[in-house]
């Protein structure tokens, strides 16, 4: 047998290979679910962007001729008290959660894994002082926080979205804390330090991207998370002023009219959980996808 | 042990006293002045610029910071909370009433999510891709990501206004009347209830996935051991750790949702009067129920630990 010729070639022995990405979107849109989350999220995120578009009407043009419509033609899903478009103002609804939520998790990622960074990499009092202020925060809950802080600033958009902002902090710099605590540990680490790379660079273009992972998964977790507290905020009138549209308050108006016309509570509820849901299963579609040794666990 | 519950118990301390400053610090923050804590908004601006300097000195609003919270540290240990704006009654006293109520409510709300949460995960583990897995699985996914106020209300119409079995709101002592207390709370503790019970099957299946693969399992019951004990004695044990965690954070969730489910529910206790409180700018409550609300989460947190060192003893000597 010795020095036979190969009568084919050797590549087929090996596994075919598989581009990263092609694997990702198999295993990323595998599963029903995440594909339906996918779905959603695109049409809620279309219907936000050109609300004033979609829209049927004016979400805040009164029609007191016609308060507390229930669904019809001209009317998709009726009108409340004061005949403003249930569908109008959903879509405008989802405007002001999708940019609420965008921009708490953009600027308090950002933020706490800055922290995160600092604390783990520095070590010492550093980390003592971060971590510990960390763990004080995180002994308020979330929507405690959150209410103290709005309500102390007053009203509007800008305020809620730094209240939410500070209270969801922790979780970034918890996770990148122990992340780069683990990274550091690496022997490419330290032979960049032995080169004499300075810290800055060290900590930004050697540590950061070996952290970031996880990150995908978590930021679009709370984006449902953050969607929710929101609507729990906007529920308790804190946050959103009145006219404009946003999901808690428009459950909180229906309020006095649970009985004679429930699904004026029921739509915006249904639309909360729709965009909270899709976020999360397309969070566990990503971490399948990127994480395999956790796939099909959550 | 002794050591490091010792150690635990300084790390508390240390946590409690930034606590203690953030919860100062956020009053500090008002926009505006500090005097809000003292006068209401119609009293300050009827009040010459001199009468709310004399207010200022003889609160100590003109010292310096440090020397200020170092004062209001010393009277929240001599439980001198201040006074509502609104009515004048100390705040301590207030609160202190109130505080049974949400521990009942949440107390409840928690051990339902303890006792249905963790078997859910575990028959979902063991019974991996099963019809139930699937069912169950959908459930606690939609659990994590339903409004809890919104749940109220579709319960409130379901079980309050079309069927009239349950009172729609209120709260009576179970001391006072039990079977009205339970009829009272079955619907808030349900609402408290769902994210604890799906976030603990979601994180316990997921966990015991993850133990059911390990080396000491396949040795039990190649050992000849009966499934229950294999599950309870060798997976569960080991499985716990990260839903313990979990149990900690949940708690802190559910004192956080009776903010909005006692405003929902009308139930007298701690959270709707944070809630009321934060509408009406009362600062005095708000600083209070808030530092309350934050000792019993760091109390929780210490028992958590404990929790800890009792399912894995290696973390004693760390």
């Amino acid at each position: 047998m010795v020095g036979e010729p190969l009568t084919y070639p050797i590549e087929s022995e090996a596994a075919p290979r598989v581009s990263e990405f092609k694997r990702f979107r198999r295993v990323f849109l595998g599963r029903g679910v995440v594909i339906f989350g996918l779905v959603i999220l695109i049409i809620f995120i279309i219907l936000a962007i050109f609300a004033p578009l979609v829209a049927p009407y004016n979400p805040n043009r009164q029609d007191l001729n016609n308060t507390l419509l229930t669904p019809n033609q001209t009317h998709l899903l009726g009108t409340d008290i004061f005949g403003r478009d249930t569908l109008s103002r959903i879509i405008f609804g989802a405007r002001t959660s999708l940019l609420i939520g965008l921009s708490v998790v953009f600027i308090s990622s950002a933020t706490g894994m800055a922290l995160g960074l600092i604390a783990g990499y520095f070590g010492g009092w550093t980390f003592t002082i971060i971590m510990r202020l960390i763990d004080a925060l995180m002994t308020f809950p979330m929507i405690i926080l959150a209410l103290v802080i709005a309500s102390l600033l007053g009203n509007g958009m800008k305020n809620v979205i730094v209240a939410l902002t500070v209270s969801i902090i922790p979780v970034y710099t918890r996770l990148m804390c122990a992340q780069v605590l683990s990274v550091k540990q690496n022997d490419y680490i330290t032979a960049c330090r032995s080169t004499g790379c300075g810290y800055s660079r060290l900590l930004i273009i050697h540590i950061l991207p070996n952290c970031l992972q996880p990150f995908i998964i978590l930021i679009t977790m709370m984006l449902g998370s953050v969607i929710l507290a929101e609507a729990g905020l906007s529920f308790l009138g804190i946050g959103i002023e009145p006219p404009t549209a946003a999901w808690g308050s428009m459950i909180n108006e229906a309020r006095p009219y649970l009985f004679t016309n429930p699904i004026l509570s029921l739509i915006p509820g249904v639309a909360i959980m729709l965009v909270a849901f899709s976020f999360n299963m397309v969070g566990d579609g990503l971490r399948d996808a990127l994480d395999p040794r956790l796939r099909g666990t959550l | 042990m002794t050591g490091y519950i010792a150690k635990r118990a300084i790390e508390s301390l240390v946590v409690l006293i930034l606590v203690s400053i953030i919860v100062f610090c956020l009053m500090r923050l008002l926009p505006g002045d500090p005097i809000l804590m003292l006068v209401t908004r119609n009293q300050q601006e009827t009040f010459s610029l001199e009468r709310i300097e004399e207010i200022k000195h003889q609160y100590g609003l003109d010292k310096p910071l440090f020397i200020q919270y170092f004062s209001w540290v010393k009277g929240i240990s001599h439980g001198d909370f201040g006074k509502s704006l609104i009515d004048h009654t100390p705040v301590l006293r207030e609160v202190t009433k109130r505080i049974p109520i949400t521990l009942d409510i949440s107390a409840v709300a928690f051990i339902i999510g303890v006792i249905l949460g963790i078997p859910a995960g575990v028959l979902c583990a063991v019974r991996r891709s099963s019809l139930l897995d699937t069912i169950i699985t959908f459930l606690a996914n939609l659990g994590i990501t339903v409004p809890s106020f919104w749940l109220g209300f579709v319960l409130v119409y379901l079980f309050g206004l079309k069927l009239n079995w349950l009172p729609v709101m209120g709260y009576t002592s179970p001391f006072e009347d039990l079977s009205l207390n339970i009829k009272q709370i079955i619907m808030p503790v349900i609402c408290l209830a769902v994210f604890p019970i799906a976030s603990t099957a979601r994180q316990t299946r997921s966990s015991m996935l993850e133990v059911m693969k390990e080396d000491y399992i396949r040795t039990a019951w190649s050992k000849g051991l009966v499934e229950r004990l294999v599950i309870i004695r060798h997976g569960l044990k080991n499985g716990l750790i990260p839903v313990v965690t979990l149990l900690g954070m949940s708690l802190s969730m559910i004192i956080g949702g009776s903010v909005i489910i006692e405003t929902v529910f009308n139930i007298p206790g701690m959270g709707r009067l944070a809630a009321s409180a934060v509408s009406t700018q009362d600062y005095p409550y708000i600083q209070c129920v808030v530092f309350f609300i934050a000792i019993v989460v760091l109390l929780m947190n210490f028992l958590v630990d404990m929790t800890y060192a009792w399912l894995d003893p290696r973390i004693k000597y760390e």
